[in-house]
């Protein structure tokens, strides 16, 4: 209701005039039956309720023009500004300041209230923003520190370095450097999913071949892990995002890689489900399920719920992380319409699962064209 | 033939001229620089480079335009580098000229190789032999068939016509638009679902793990590339 009084200066003077002349008005027509000092009561009570929606200079107006409306209508001698009691003239007074109290109160009041507002909106941006801060010049100072600690070691004159220590130094650069740029890249898509920027490009997708493609790109991180696939032989094209899409199974694997101990097995599950319909007699809706999940230690219960959000990182956390990979992860599922939950399996370890409805092609469709 | 091939880099990042130079030359490439696009422009016609290398943001004029120009006499490779690694900005690339595409940050290794196969095969445009072969794959041309491991391999037409227009192209992307037209026609330019049908297929001919491709390479989002090694 405030947003709309608001809009314009005008239509605020526009309401109050309004509503104090159809108050005056509607008095008018029981001017007989009720005393004077009711309406006076009620105008009263309109310009209070003015006060609370308007603002001060349009209130002002209300307050006055009653003032004027209870003099000229219903204090004797009607349609005259001219008051012929004392009592009468003293009332009007009163109810003159007793408005104005209103109005300047009620206006003092919400300004109070709207500068608390923007105070605490400050306080959490700044905390979110302190937040950012915090973890990521941890996470773009430690890469940073590493390659510059290793060139410092490899640069001594008077040292002379194994071939084997000079490979670890040269691998701890390589490794590091990868690092940065997956956060880098991190950041620049939380940017575009803050932006509103994402608009999935739907096109025919094989989802067999991206997890394979993101597991080959990811191979130097999960040296140390297992990674067994079970993807369904016959999974049909689905319509998805494919840069979209990359990105979140890449996120997911990454995240797996860093956050379970060496020799864990990811696994990653592919499948999809058919919903029938019974009146039309055909498949119809495809679901395409992706699953991964490891057998390390899973998630506490009490992280479970925040893991998705942005900035959250896990208490205990020994590996680091700015929090951004799994909120990025759940944006580009919604981008898709799809849906992420996170749950741990009863072995033990964390189970994402990705579930997007979307339009499917079998493989075998098209084969004999 | 020259054995010292000549390359001209466009970029305008002084950290990366100087990377190149230093892993250009060590690999006995000779280097020269232009820092926007209408010194590269003026170079590659004075020099006559085997390759280019145009980084698409240039502070005088967009790289795009840039390979535009360079394109409308420019007969050699262009590889393209870029932080902009969106793909539209890539497919507009290809469409309009370019090779390949290396986005920032890149591996100079990858670079290297990408280099070396976009030299090749220029220089192995006009080859005559009718018989290709790629280690375990070997393509007819004038028979029009194909071996794995020195057995032939039956291919529908639409196959082995994708396959040889991968080849003809190796090392080059092809974007998903172009090879839709090439091969199915115009009408059928954004009908991904027939590629990945149909390149999946060939896969399962070709590669001895159709899971891990050595010969068809994806380019997420963009197209495919035939790698011969």
């Amino acid at each position: 209701m405030e947003k709309v009084f608001k809009k314009t200066a005008k239509s605020q003077y526009l309401v109050s005039f309004l509503s104090v002349t159809i108050v005056s008005l509607l008095c008018l027509t029981v001017r007989n039956v009720i005393d004077y000092k009711i309406v006076g009561y009620l105008l009263l009570v309109v310009v209070s309720l003015l006060a609370i929606f308007l603002e001060i200079k349009p209130v002002l107006l209300g307050a006055f023009l009653s003032a004027v409306a209870l003099n000229f209508i219903f204090i004797k001698p009607y349609f005259t500004l001219h008051i012929d009691s004392a009592e009468d003239i003293l009332l009007l007074i009163l109810y003159f300041i007793i408005a104005l109290i209103n109005a300047v109160l009620t206006n003092k009041f919400r300004r109070m209230q709207r500068a608390i507002h923007v105070k605490e909106t400050r306080a959490s941006t700044l905390k979110l923003y302190n937040t950012l801060l915090d973890s990521l010049s941890h996470e773009l100072r430690t890469p940073i520190s590493a390659i510059l600690g290793s060139i410092d070691i490899l640069q001594q004159k008077n040292m002379s370095l194994s071939t084997e220590t000079q490979q670890k130094l040269h691998n701890e650069i390589e490794k590091a450097s990868m690092k940065l740029n997956y956060q880098v890249e991190n950041l620049l898509n939380m940017s575009r999913l803050e932006s509103g920027y994402i608009q999935p490009k739907l096109d025919w997708c094989d989802v067999k071949e991206i997890i394979y493609n993101v597991c080959s790109r990811l191979s130097e991180e999960t040296k140390d892990h297992k990674i067994v696939y079970k993807i369904d032989e016959n999974l049909p094209l689905f319509k998805l995002d494919y840069g979209l899409l990359e990105q979140i199974i890449y996120n997911l694997i990454y995240n797996a890689s860093q956050h379970t101990p060496k020799g864990v097995t990811i696994t990653i599950q592919a499948h999809f489900d058919v919903d029938v319909d019974y009146e039309r007699h055909v498949d119809l809706i495809k679901k395409c399920i992706i699953t991964i999940s490891d057998d390390g230690y899973g998630f506490p219960a009490d992280e479970m719920d925040k893991a998705f959000d942005k900035f959250h990182r896990y208490k205990d956390s020994k590996t680091g992380g700015t929090g951004l990979g799994l909120s990025i992860v759940k944006g580009f599922v919604q981008a898709q319409n799809g849906t992420i939950t996170l749950h741990n399996a009863e072995e033990g370890g964390a189970v994402f699962r990705l579930e997007f409805v979307a339009e499917s092609l079998p493989l075998n469709a098209l084969k004999n064209e | 033939m020259n054995n010292c091939p000549t390359i001209l880099v466009i970029d305008d990042e002084v950290q990366i001229r100087k990377l190149l130079e230093i892993s250009l030359e060590a690999n006995s490439y000779k280097v020269i620089f232009a820092v926007d696009g209408k010194e590269g422009i003026t170079l590659a016609g004075s020099h006559q480079p085997d390759l280019i290398l145009l980084d698409l943001g240039l502070p005088d004029m967009n790289g795009q335009e840039v390979l535009l120009q360079l394109r409308e006499w420019f007969q050699n490779p262009i590889i393209i580098l870029s932080v902009k690694n969106t793909e539209n900005e890539i497919v507009q690339a290809l469409d309009n000229g370019a090779n390949d595409y290396m986005t920032k940050p890149f591996r100079t290794q990858e670079l290297l190789a990408r280099m070396r196969t976009a030299l090749r095969s220029n220089l192995t445009n006009n080859n005559s032999d009718s018989v290709l072969n790629f280690g375990n794959l070997a393509v007819d041309l004038v028979a029009r068939t194909v071996k794995v491991n020195n057995e032939i391999v039956k291919f529908t037409a639409t196959e082995y016509n994708l396959l040889t227009l991968l080849i003809k192209n190796d090392g080059r992307v092809l974007t998903h638009q172009y090879i839709l037209k090439e091969i199915w026609g115009q009408t059928y330019s954004d009908q991904t679902q027939y590629l990945r049908v149909f390149v999946a297929q060939l896969r399962k001919k070709i590669e001895e793990d159709p899971n891990r491709p050595k010969f068809i390479i994806t380019e997420s989002g963009v197209g495919y590339r035939f790698n011969s090694g």
